[in-house]
């Protein structure tokens, strides 16, 4: 009896650690799903406040957490779009400043990873907007450190190659710009993006049909 | 046991039942206006919402028992409640205090412009080179702004109602004692130094800080580049010279040199397109200089810049005393300056900051009435050391406060024919500043300054004080008051050392509103002046005068895509009772209404950038001999009318990053007459007007750029 018990408390007990982890699993699978809508939101009219919401429910689950990297990687993720597409150039900082402080607790959790350096690299590019003549130089070269610093930890990171893309595509030839490298860069991340496999479900995995969209445009 | 396993069961129920609780609310600020973005979270949990743009939020919570409900929103202060979650649905109000750094951002910045690339300024060093009808030079760029006069005809920056010479420039703290080209009748001459040098520049129009001195109107502060990024050289060629430069980064990154010189000769140019005054020496100009900044430490910073130049410029026109006659001007310059700065902080209180400085510039000036006159010659050498020192140290969170000292030896020759009259000088100042925050929103500045000179004999003090009050994160409201000493034109002195300093009181309010992408600002300002200097009937203090005006400043880089315009009007009310005046009037040099728009125009699929600037000002008083004394300054010049044009072109050549220049100067062709000279009878006047309508600039500029990208990836 008292075995019986005891092994429907241990197993209870198991039950509840697999019911937080599982909570934590829903939550994170339903946000993530919600970025899209984001997304789909902002193109059809404009409107960012799906971003924000998501980015405050990343962030409650992330100081719920305490000490998971991903919360706060979609957190920075959330803000680092509203940077990128707010078309106030005004409030471009702050949405950058929030995403960096997000991105410094995940790479506190998580130092040497890739996906988030990516991320890093991209709050660097949405600064650029504000004043790109003289913004341009300082925060594309942090970007683009940052970038290779990220291939140096995962040469199989996709997200390595369209964001160098992206970079190169969107310069003016004069500044180093090149669409036929981009073009490349497109080509070398759609390879990676066929056989890339997060570490889990929870972890970044985006950016497949914006390459394809960008290539696209590409002659 | 069955039993056993139904309590265990029964027990748990209340956590499997999983009670909900509804909470809702209301975000405000403490204006009770709504607050759209907050972040309202039960702690510990994923529960909770957003605030909407009414500041609404309603989410429903698990949760059971007493739990702190934790609310944060950027610029705000974090919010954390109770509350006590048992089914019944919650309905909150909550009030968010502004973030105390938010409103600690308070500036000085009565009277002050300031183009650096720190986030909230009103221009970038970049827009100095890119100002249409300026080349590149940075006096002529900042003319497009409030409270400085459109003075074609003298060189040096006139502001509010002040002459050239009450405007002075310093560099890393240190004073430049002739950072223009020497002075040609009836003509303006450029600055000597490249706005490339420096990393922020700083216009101010009154009201400034007490570590400036001997600047009655204005003080144009330089701070100059720190290490560059990456080794790079350049080199460009124009309708008017060449220049070579050189930048090497060491591979630590820890120091820099560099070296650059150019060669500008005129004669091409003047061939090609007519001068007024005939030319005798065409303009050429050898300019060379050096640089060295050594990172000392994790904090300090060693930079020394040394500059050489040696030119040479000759003309002649009609002479207005003997018609028939023609007047030569010739003048060979040579200039040296250095500077020496090192900059460390001493503890976890103090920093320090120290200078040294050597110039010396000497003309030699050929003045001559061809064949009716012995031809005179001048010879003007001027040499200047001085050491400047400056402790600061922060005082609790958001007050500082700043001791310094300083020490200037100055030796001034002048020779016309065999005279002499030499002088030196033995300056010294000491000054302390201390930035106090009254309040949250609230900052004030007091010092003061004691200055004494040994060729005047006499010491003075100088208190000054300004309050910044921030409105909200984009607005504030500035106020300044200052006395300011000036030692008279060198030329005074060297006759009369029976002198005193000239004074000037400066009051200024200003409203700012300052955003990423506009800038709006109104100033209004009064400026007493005390013992100018008079020369009738003898030398002496006597000269007074005032000056008051309204100035409005607009940029604006939001409204239309890709351009960038801004708008300066200035009015100037301003009299003087000085020099030969026989009463007090509005001096030659000061218009009533001033207006400038800048216009820039960025064209992305041909990378080029299009300039225009116009300016316009209302004529100005110019004295007529013919007429009775009462009359004294009574007839004006026409209105000032002028647009520049520039276009900019960027591609690569190879691998070089190369621009190309083309810049007009008064397009239209306008004929602008800034005043007109007459002959001591009266019988005949000049002109006073460009040396040729319009001035046209063609170059290409192009910088090689060692690109150490993957060095720097690979040291880390």
């Amino acid at each position: 009896m008292k075995r019986i018990l005891f092994s429907l408390l241990l197993s209870s007990s198991v039950w509840a650690v697999q019911a937080q982890d599982a909570k934590y699993v829903a939550a994170m699978t339903k946000n993530i799903a919600l970025i899209d809508s984001a997304h789909i939101k902002y193109f059809a009219n404009a409107d960012l406040s799906l971003f924000e919401t998501e980015a405050n429910a990343f962030e409650r689950i992330a100081t719920a957490e305490k000490d998971k990297w991903q919360p706060y990687y979609f957190a920075a993720y959330c803000q680092v779009m509203e940077a990128l597409y707010v078309k106030d150039k005004d409030k471009v900082d702050g949405w950058a400043d929030k995403a960096s402080l997000n991105v410094d607790k995940a790479l506190s959790f998580s130092p040497d990873n890739s996906e988030i350096l990516c991320l890093q690299s991209l709050v660097a590019t949405s600064r650029i907007s504000v004043d790109p003549m003289t913004r341009g130089l300082p925060y594309g070269k942090e970007a683009a450190v940052l970038l290779e610093k990220a291939k140096k930890l995962n040469a199989a990171n996709p997200r390595v190659y369209m964001l160098q893309g992206q970079s190169l595509y969107y310069t003016p030839e004069q500044f180093g710009g090149s669409k036929v490298k981009a073009k490349e860069l497109f080509e070398t991340a759609l390879k990676q993006f066929a056989s890339f496999k997060p570490a889990t479900n929870l972890d970044p995995n985006w950016g497949e049909a914006y390459t394809k969209h960008l290539l696209s445009t590409i002659k | 046991m069955k039993l056993l396993l139904l309590l265990l069961i029964a027990g748990s129920l209340p956590v499997l039942l999983h009670a909900q609780t509804t909470v809702s609310g209301q975000i405000t600020d403490a204006k009770k206006r709504p607050l759209a973005g907050a972040n309202i979270a039960v702690q510990d949990s994923y529960d909770g919402a957003t605030s909407s743009k009414d500041g609404h939020f309603s989410f429903t919570t698990t949760e059971t028992g007493d739990k702190f409900l934790l609310i944060t929103l950027n610029g705000y202060q974090p919010l954390q409640i109770k509350i006590s979650l048992n089914g019944k649905a919650e309905n909150v109000v909550l009030i968010m205090k502004q973030a105390a750094n938010e409103l600690r951002l308070v500036t000085i910045s009565a009277g002050t412009f300031e183009a650096s690339s720190k986030t909230n300024t009103v221009l970038k060093p970049l827009d100095i080179a890119t100002t249409a009808g300026a080349n590149a030079d940075i006096v002529s760029a900042l003319k497009t702004l409030p409270g400085a006069q459109q003075i074609g005809d003298k060189t040096g920056l006139f502001v509010r109602g002040g002459t050239g010479y009450e405007t002075q420039t310093y560099i890393d703290g240190l004073l430049v004692r002739n950072p223009f080209f020497s002075e040609m009748p009836d003509l303006p001459s450029r600055g000597r130094f490249s706005p490339f040098l420096f990393k922020g520049t700083t216009f101010s129009s009154g009201g400034y800080s007490a570590a400036y001195g001997q600047a009655l109107s204005s003080a144009l502060i330089l701070e100059s580049n720190d290490l560059p990024d990456r080794s790079s050289s350049s080199v460009g060629i124009s309708t008017v010279g060449v220049n070579l430069g050189l930048q090497e980064l060491a591979k630590n990154k820890k120091s820099s040199y560099g070296v650059e010189a150019d060669y500008t000769n005129l004669a091409p140019y003047f061939k090609l397109v007519p001068q007024d005054r005939s030319t005798t020496i065409y303009p050429a100009f050898w300019n060379g200089s050096a640089n060295y900044r050594l990172k000392t430490s994790r904090t300090g910073m060693l930079k020394f810049y040394g500059y050489v130049s040696t030119n040479k410029l000759g003309f002649t026109r009609e002479s207005l005393e003997y018609p028939g006659y023609l007047e030569l001007f010739e003048l060979h310059n040579r200039s040296v300056y250095t500077n020496l700065t090192w900059k460390e902080k001493l503890d976890d209180n103090w920093r320090v900051d120290l200078g040294v400085s050597y110039s010396t510039n000497t003309d030699k000036i050929k003045l001559d009435t061809i064949s009716k006159r012995p031809p005179a010659a001048v010879n003007n050498r001027s040499d200047l050391s001085q050491f400047h020192m400056a402790f600061s140290r922060g005082l609790g969170n958001f007050s500082s406060l700043k001791l310094g000292a300083e020490y200037q030896y100055a030796v001034e020759n002048s020779a016309y024919n065999q005279y002499h009259k030499n002088y030196i000088d033995n300056y010294g100042a000491l000054f302390a500043e201390s930035e106090i925050s009254l309040a949250p929103r609230l900052l004030a500045r007091v010092g003061a300054r004691a200055e004494h000179s040994t060729v005047l004999d006499k010491t003075v003090l100088a208190p000054r004080a300004s309050l910044g009050y921030k409105l909200d994160q984009y607005a504030q409201l500035s106020m300044a008051y200052g006395e300011y000493y000036e030692k008279p034109e060198p030329d005074f002195i060297r006759w009369d050392r029976q002198l005193n300093y000239m004074r000037a009181t400066h009051y200024i309010a200003t409203y700012q509103k300052l955003a990423t992408n506009y800038t709006f600002r109104a100033e209004v300002f009064y400026k007493k002046y005390h013992h100018l200097m008079k020369t009738i009937p003898d030398t002496s203090n006597g000269g007074t005068g005032y000056a008051r005006g309204a100035e409005i400043f607009w940029r604006d880089k939001k409204t239309f895509k890709n351009v960038d315009y801004w708008v300066s009007y200035s009015f100037l009310d301003t009299h003087r009772q000085y020099l030969d005046f026989p009463k007090s009037v509005q001096p030659n040099f000061a218009a009533t209404h001033t207006l400038s728009v800048v216009y820039k125009q960025y064209i992305p699929k041909i990378t080029s950038t299009i300039g225009v600037t116009y300016s316009f000002a209302t004529g100005r008083p110019y004295y007529n001999p013919t007429l009775p004394v009462t009359e004294f300054m009574s007839q004006h010049t026409k209105p000032y009318n002028t647009i520049g044009f520039s276009a900019n072109y960027l591609t690569t050549i190879r691998k070089a990053f190369t621009v190309f220049v083309f810049t007009v100067t008064n397009i239209t062709g306008n004929n602008l007459v800034y005043n007109y000279n007459y002959s001591t009878d009266g019988q005949r006047r000049q002109e006073v007007t460009p040396n040729a309508p319009r001035f046209f600039f063609l170059g290409m500029f192009m910088s090689f750029g060692i690109d150490r990208r993957q060095e720097v990836i690979d040291n880390q």
